[in-house]
């Protein structure tokens, strides 16, 4: 019977080390993305007073809508968190909960983004209109297309809760969605500071 | 299954209610000043961007160490070193860059407009 055990916590130890080569790897691909994402800050830095005659962004941006965009990232920061707490406990059912809350949460983002870059769009500031506009795009669409694919797996682990149940790989897959959440939330504190906030003064 | 091996490996053990909400709560506030600031007006344009720039460290700070359990623990200390890392070449590319625009739109005279 010892031998199982000490065979057994081997095995849990493999896998936990296993896991955390998988994190690691994970991490270094969040490290790529931070370089991409600082040299599109960069761009729209350097690109941000050449308005073409356009709109400044001053004139164009909504403060209390960025607001609540931060509000919804910020609080679903949190609700992912009670996911890993929920999944320590091997609490099924909060698990997938949380995740839907956070789902919901984050197409609330999406959504109010989308809306944002239609209206502006429809009003005739598109990407076209300037160089600013243009890195402002690219910069928060980058962004938005980050939280776009974030949302597509958290329903895929909603799934994968559902008919996998808390396996010890789907234990481990959580654990790096929520690196990749809690990453989204920490560029878009950049954004909403650089682009936004910042905007308000050039 | 109570207790994943693989939770634990990486910001699962420490991964409590309070931990979160202590990093929320603080969150908030360093999201409220700086909007506050701007959106009211309440300071003029150099405290503003300064504000704005000191609550965005700080909270980046809170979101690494609250939400992404990274400190200098011995389990999180490669995530943590390449993260330093990281921060070195971005400081080289965005510092040299706009430097480098800097400079070029200075000596053009092709400034912004």
């Amino acid at each position: 019977m010892a031998t199982t055990d000490a065979a057994a916590h081997d095995g849990i130890r493999a896998e936990a080390s296993q896991g955390t080569v998988v994190n690691f790897g994970f991490w270094l691909y969040l490290m790529s993305d931070v370089i991409i994402f600082s040299m599109l800050f960069v761009a729209f830095v350097n690109l941000s007073t050449n308005y073409a005659q356009g709109p400044t962004g001053q004139e164009l941006f909504e403060l209390p809508l960025v607001f609540i965009e931060t509000m919804a990232l910020l609080i679903s920061s949190l609700t992912y968190g009670l996911v890993m707490i929920c999944l320590r406990q091997g609490n099924t059912k909060w698990v997938q909960g949380w995740l839907l809350i956070t789902f919901l949460l984050g197409v609330g983002f999406v959504g109010l983004e989308l809306y944002e870059f239609l209206h502006l769009a429809f009003e005739g500031y598109g990407p076209q209109r300037s160089a600013f506009l243009s890195s402002f795009f690219t910069l928060v669409g980058t962004h938005g297309t980050h939280v776009t694919f974030g949302l597509i797996w958290i329903l895929v682990m909603v799934g994968q809760v559902a008919y996998k149940g808390l396996t010890p790989a789907v234990a481990s897959r959580l654990t790096r969605l929520s690196l990749f959440w809690h990453f989204l939330d920490i560029v878009w504190i950049a954004v909403f500071s650089t682009v936004y906030l910042g905007g308000m003064y050039r | 299954m109570s207790h994943s091996p693989d939770t634990d490996a990486q910001g699962g053990s420490e991964a409590t209610l309070g931990s979160y909400s202590v990093g929320f709560i603080l969150a908030i506030i360093l999201t409220a000043i700086p909007f506050a600031v701007v959106g009211f007006g309440l300071l003029p344009r150099p405290e503003a961007l300064i504000t704005v720039g000191v609550t965005a460290v700080i909270q980046i700070l809170v979101h690494l160490y609250f939400f992404l359990h990274l400190d200098v623990s011995r389990e999180h200390l490669a995530n943590t070193m390449t993260g330093v890392f990281t921060a070195l070449i971005m400081a080289v590319l965005v510092g040299g860059t706009i430097w480098l625009f800097y400079s070029l739109n200075y000596r053009t005279m092709m400034g912004g407009g």
